[in-house]
């Protein structure tokens, strides 16, 4: 497990790391923790001839609120993010996915702009970031600008990051009062999602109000359940009037089919979880 | 001042933490991996990514040319000094089997079969060139499926003309041991109970903590060899045998050891190269894999179809029991390989009173990782079986599966008992262990809310899974291996040597590596020879230090091994005795011995173990004609194995929803014989118990269709982690095995072969009103809920139980249908 020779740069500000990117090009792979990169390189399934590692640039870490949002740094790690009262209070659904990534290890080394960025559509982060409606910056020699979780998510493992460009931060419009869930579902507790969904729900009335839905691994990228969505809206919270709603959940989706588990039972999986995810975060 | 005094009257049953743990967690001890000689040059492999090929071409030029190579070592390079790896254990006379080269000459019969191997001043240097090396392959048909293969549709090596290796057949009508299955069968159909079922052992990897690595230096006058290995005399042997080296010019060395599971029981390609590099370059070579290569090329366990029929009268006393099994070879004989499924041949009968008994297998070669040894080597497939097919007898009776084994099991009065098989069990106390595993699990409670929980239709069903297993441990009494065809013996060496200043020194021909050795024989010793724990230093796993043994495997080191040293302690005694009697002017009779202390009988006189040590040592005043050395060794040969048993219940909630199965409780009672270190045990069982669950539940080395490893990572091959389990519930119940000093019978195995059968057993307790009567190992949540939604029976007694359901298309005959085998290829 020795990855191939590689030149090793360690920026300590945003405009160094652009610059070594700028220099390198094609070439470069940025490192945010190294959790899914250190692996691909070892097992020598990519050889860049440069690594440019963001873990010392301190200001792209930290969790603070910006007016209505909350503003969390790409090189804040799963572990300040998941045990962090403010993003509990403003965006609970990330804390419940967070704290479910892999292992304790990994949650101390792994970053949200990293996973984020690296796009796999079985991580934890791209379903609450689709439910929670946030906005990625991506920062450039050009500046910065802001692209809706919508837009983020462009295929397996790509993402609206062009070249020569760094995901910043998130902001994530609060949640606060919002109930939400995240179900996840797994085989071994450290693995990555067979499927799992990220829900927030607004109820007045004892009616739904507004929802919003991510899936996790439906697809080449996390992707909305905007059937379920429109589903719910006025509904009553109940089992049977949810679980209808939910039936809704596979549609558009293309989920994988492997060791664990074939397209079809990730679609049966779809609808179940996001049942029980809508009526937790109904009921919560 | 007061001295309190917190030893244990006898370290034999105290739960002392393991001295070896401070250095193993820490990790500040002698890996093999940690070794760094001088001059010391390192390997890196090309392996075969197609499961058979001819090589046509091995290019390796630029490797040679790249930086710091210092060579590149092909097949054609070696093929006439390489020899062939060995397999010690012919089943049969007329056993095929494909030559077994370390480096692949012109063909290869597996995916990660290793083509040329790469010697550079680093490893990073060694692995940067290793992919420089160009090798053309000619693909060939490979042979992956085991059915297939055993029809021979597509031959796994062409020139045996057959992949069938040997057929092996116990009857017990024809070794006078039991009577005639088939009459039984016959009589059964005829207003008896005939189940048929066919089980599925998927193939697992070992996947020990430790990769492998290997240290050969060439150097000195010897050549010496680190290994992390399981069996570091296998390894001298066998270098000696298949490089033609003197044995008494090799050292081999197994320095602290991350764990095996048999899967270091081995003898292995990467041992060899390492050997062949050093001597070719003269140099210490090292060669460490990766955890990818760990898992494609370490030798893989279990992979057998079985095929089972048990006859029963109507009330359910079993009338006999018929067993076919497919095992899979993969593409070479291992050091034991064809072995394994003999070694579970003894244990289908398990613990009941059988009276007619068939058992037939047919070892079989396919295109994949070769099998050999794992955690259990046969027991596990065979307790899985029959303990499956008691449930399913339970059903068709209609009792509760504990009933059915108490009708049908030992009872504790009739041991010592000679099996159907014609083994004789020493000991055993089933009814007790059943008794307190009810008692502790909350039995009849949890019966009463699965019956709730099925009244009310809940979404999430409860089960219970029995599993009452026994195994044979004590590896083993070397007639019985002879006559079994194996090529070596069973005994185990051991050396107590007395130190001037009264510290031991004990050297066991056992190697441990994990198993908590240096612990449990200091603490044997130290009550043996009246000496503190502290005093005992345990020594192992290096030929020059413990020049005999036969290693650790097969739950048989405190069985067979502590007695050899128990049986050298009592040899010091006896020639301390002597010296004591000379010191203390009495006569040798009337010395006795205790805590550490000789004593002339009937008087206040004594010397302590340290004063007669020191005479021996000093030699000033000893008997005339007394050697001064009271060092003494033995070697123990059993004769007998031992048989430990136990009761498992498990109860398993099942998300009729999801096909999510989630473990509620789990009870394990063991009656192992007398226990030297209830930690140890403890430690044993819950390790045990959760790799066995793992069979059940997580673990599945997959191939795709053109023989690919698909699940080749640990992101794939699922092992399970604290994460994963519950807290479980572990006592003990003891009838000392009759067959040694101490009465141990051996615990390294017991939880990984009774709790599988347990946790399915409990899986398909709670779905069977459903009408599902089995589900395919592991039984991921995928195939739980393809099995709810495709039942289509009652899952209760079946409308005809003594008609043949081994037809085609009957639920688990076919491997390609039925709902119990979606989730991946096979």
């Amino acid at each position: 497990m020795i990855p191939a020779t590689f030149e090793y740069v360690a920026p300590t500000s945003v405009d160094e790391a652009l610059a070594a990117l700028a220099e390198s090009g094609d070439d470069a792979k940025v490192i945010a923790g190294g959790q899914s990169l250190l692996p691909v390189l070892k097992m020598r399934l990519n050889a860049p001839s440069v690594v440019i590692d963001l873990g010392r640039v301190d200001g792209l870490r930290g969790i603070s609120v910006d007016g209505s949002d909350l503003v969390i740094g790409a090189m804040t790690t799963h572990h300040e993010i998941a045990n962090s009262p403010l993003v509990r209070e403003h965006a609970g659904v990330l804390a419940d996915a967070v704290s479910q990534v892999a292992d304790a290890q990994v949650r101390h080394r792994g970053t949200i702009g990293g996973s984020l960025a690296h796009a796999d559509p079985a991580g934890d982060y791209g379903a609450p970031i689709l439910a929670l409606g946030a906005s990625m910056v991506i920062t450039g020699s050009g500046g910065s600008r802001t692209v809706a979780a919508d837009d983020y998510f462009t295929d397996l493992f790509e993402t609206a990051v062009g070249e020569g460009e760094l995901l910043t931060s998130v902001r994530i419009p609060s949640h606060g009062g919002a109930g939400s869930a995240y179900e996840k579902f797994v085989r071994v507790a450290q693995q990555w999602a067979i499927v799992a969904v990220a829900a927030t729900v607004r109820v007045a009335d004892g009616h739904i109000a507004e929802a919003a839905i991510g899936l996790t691994n439906m697809g080449s990228t996390p992707l909305r359940a905007r059937g379920v969505e429109e589903a719910l809206r006025g509904r009553p919270v109940t089992a049977d009037a949810v679980r209808e709603a939910a039936s809704r959940a596979a549609e558009g989706t293309n989920p994988p089919s492997d060791l664990n588990g074939s397209a079809e039972y990730r679609r049966h999986l779809a609808t179940v979880l996001t049942a029980r995810a809508v009526l937790k975060a109904a009921g919560g | 001042m007061t001295v309190v005094d917190d030893r244990p009257a006898t370290e034999v049953g105290s739960p002392r933490r393991r001295k070896e743990d401070a250095r193993l967690i820490v990790g500040r001890t002698r890996w093999t991996d940690n070794l760094t000689l001088p001059g010391m040059l390192h390997l890196a492999m090309v392996r075969s990514p197609y499961a058979h090929a001819r090589i046509t071409s091995v290019d390796a030029d630029a490797a040679r040319q790249a930086p710091n190579v210092v060579a590149v070592l092909t097949g054609e390079d070696v093929k006439d000094i390489q020899g062939g790896l060995p397999c010690a254990w012919p089943i049969t006379p007329d056993q095929k089997a494909p030559t077994h080269p370390s480096i692949a000459v012109d063909r290869v019969a597996f995916a990660g079969e290793i083509v040329a191997v790469v010697i550079a001043r680093s490893p990073g240097e060694a692995r940067d060139a290793a992919e420089l090396v160009d090798v053309e392959y000619d693909e060939l048909p490979a042979a992956l499926e085991l059915k297939a293969a055993a029809a021979d549709q597509t031959l796994a090596h062409p020139d045996l003309g057959t992949n069938t290796s040997a057929v092996w057949t116990f009857d017990s009508g024809a070794a006078g041991t039991g009577g005639d299955v088939e009459a039984a069968i016959s009589a059964a159909r005829d207003g008896g109970i005939v189940i048929e079922r066919e089980y599925r052992q998927q193939r697992l990897i070992p996947a020990f903590m430790e990769p492998r690595s290997f240290v050969c230096d060439p150097t000195g006058e010897q050549l010496t060899i680190w290994s992390s290995t399981q069996v570091p005399h296998f390894v001298r042997i066998f270098t000696a045998a298949v490089l033609g080296i003197p044995e008494s010019k090799i050292r081999v060395i197994a320095p602290d050891v991350g764990g095996g599971f048999g899967g270091k029981l081995q003898f292995t390609p990467e041992e060899v190269i390492t050997v062949l590099a050093a001597r070719h370059t003269g140099k210490p070579c090292k060669y460490t894999e990766t955890r990818s290569e760990s898992l494609v090329s370490a030798h893989h366990g279990r992979d057998q179809w079985q095929k089972l029929t048990l006859a029963a009268t109507a009330d359910g006393h079993v009338t006999g029991l018929k067993v076919e099994l497919l095992a899979d070879m993969g593409a070479y004989l291992g050091l034991v390989t064809p072995g394994v499924p003999i070694l579970g041949a003894f244990m289908f009968n398990a613990i009941y009173t059988f009276p007619a008994y068939h058992f037939t297998c047919r070892n079989v070669f396919t295109n994949k990782t070769w099998t050999d040894a794992y955690r259990g080597a046969g027991r596990p497939e065979a307790t899985y079986a029959i303990e499956r097919l008691m449930d399913e007898l339970a059903v068709e009776v209609g009792v509760d599966p504990l009933e059915i084994r108490e009708r049908n099991w030992i009872r504790h009065e009739q041991f010592p008992f000679t099996s159907v098989c014609g083994l004789e069990y020493d000991s055993g106390n089933y009814e007790a262990a059943t008794a307190r595993a009810k008692e502790l699990f909350g039995y009849d409670d949890l019966r009463a809310e699965q019956a709730r929980r099925r009244a009310s239709n809940d979404p999430v069903q409860l089960g219970i899974g029995v599993s009452t297993f026994t195994e044979m441990c004590g590896l083993a009494p070397s007639r019985v291996l002879g006559s079994l065809s194996y090529a070596a013996g069973g005994w185990e060496a051991a050396s107590v040597r007395m130190l001037p200043t009264g510290k031991v020194e004990v050297v066991t021909g056992t190697s441990p590596h994990g198993q908590g050795h240096e612990t449990a024989w200091s603490q044997i010793v130290a009550d043996r020879l009246g000496v503190p724990f502290e005093d005992v230093e345990v020594l192992h796993g290096d030929t020059q230090v413990a020049h005999k043994g036969l290693d650790t495997y097969g739950s048989r080191s405190l069985v067979v091994g502590a007695e050899a040293v128990i049986r050298a302690a009592d040899k010091v005694i006896e020639k301390a005795r002597v010296v004591a009697a000379h010191l203390l002017e009495a006569s040798v009779e009337d010395i006795d011995f205790a805590n550490g202390s000789f004593t002339v009988r009937g008087t206040d006189s004594a010397q302590a173990m340290a004063e007669v040590v020191w005479a021996a040592f000093s030699a000033h005043n000893l008997p005339d004609g007394f050697e001064p050395n009271l060092d003494s060794e033995a070697t123990f040969d059993p004769v007998s194995f031992s048989f430990p048993h136990g009761t498992h219940l498990c109860a398993m909630e099942v998300d009729t929803e999801t096909g999510q199965t989630t473990m509620r409780k789990y009870v394990a009672v063991d009656d192992i014989g007398t226990i030297v270190n209830p930690l140890i045990v403890h430690g044993q069982v819950h390790g045990g118990i959760v790799q066995g669950v793992a069979q059940a539940l997580w673990e599945e080395a997959v191939y795709d269709d053109a023989g690919t490893l698909v699940s080749g990572s640990l992101v794939d091959y699922t092992i399970p982690s604290s994460a994963d389990t519950i807290s479980l519930t572990v006592d003990q119940t003891t009838s000392p095995s009759t067959t040694n000093t101490l009465g141990t019978k051996g615990v390294g195995e017991a939880g990984a072969i009774a709790s599988t059968p347990a946790v399915v057993n409990a899986i398909v307790d709670a779905v069977r009103h459903l009408g599902v009567n089995d589900i395919r190992m592991p039984c991921t949540p995928e195939r739980v809920w393809t099995a709810i939604r495709g039942a289509s029976g009652s899952g209760g007694p079946s409308t005809a139980a003594a008609a043949s359901h081994l037809g085609a298309g009957a639920p688990n005959h076919d491997p390609d249908s039925g709902a119990a085998t979606q989730g991946g290829a096979q």
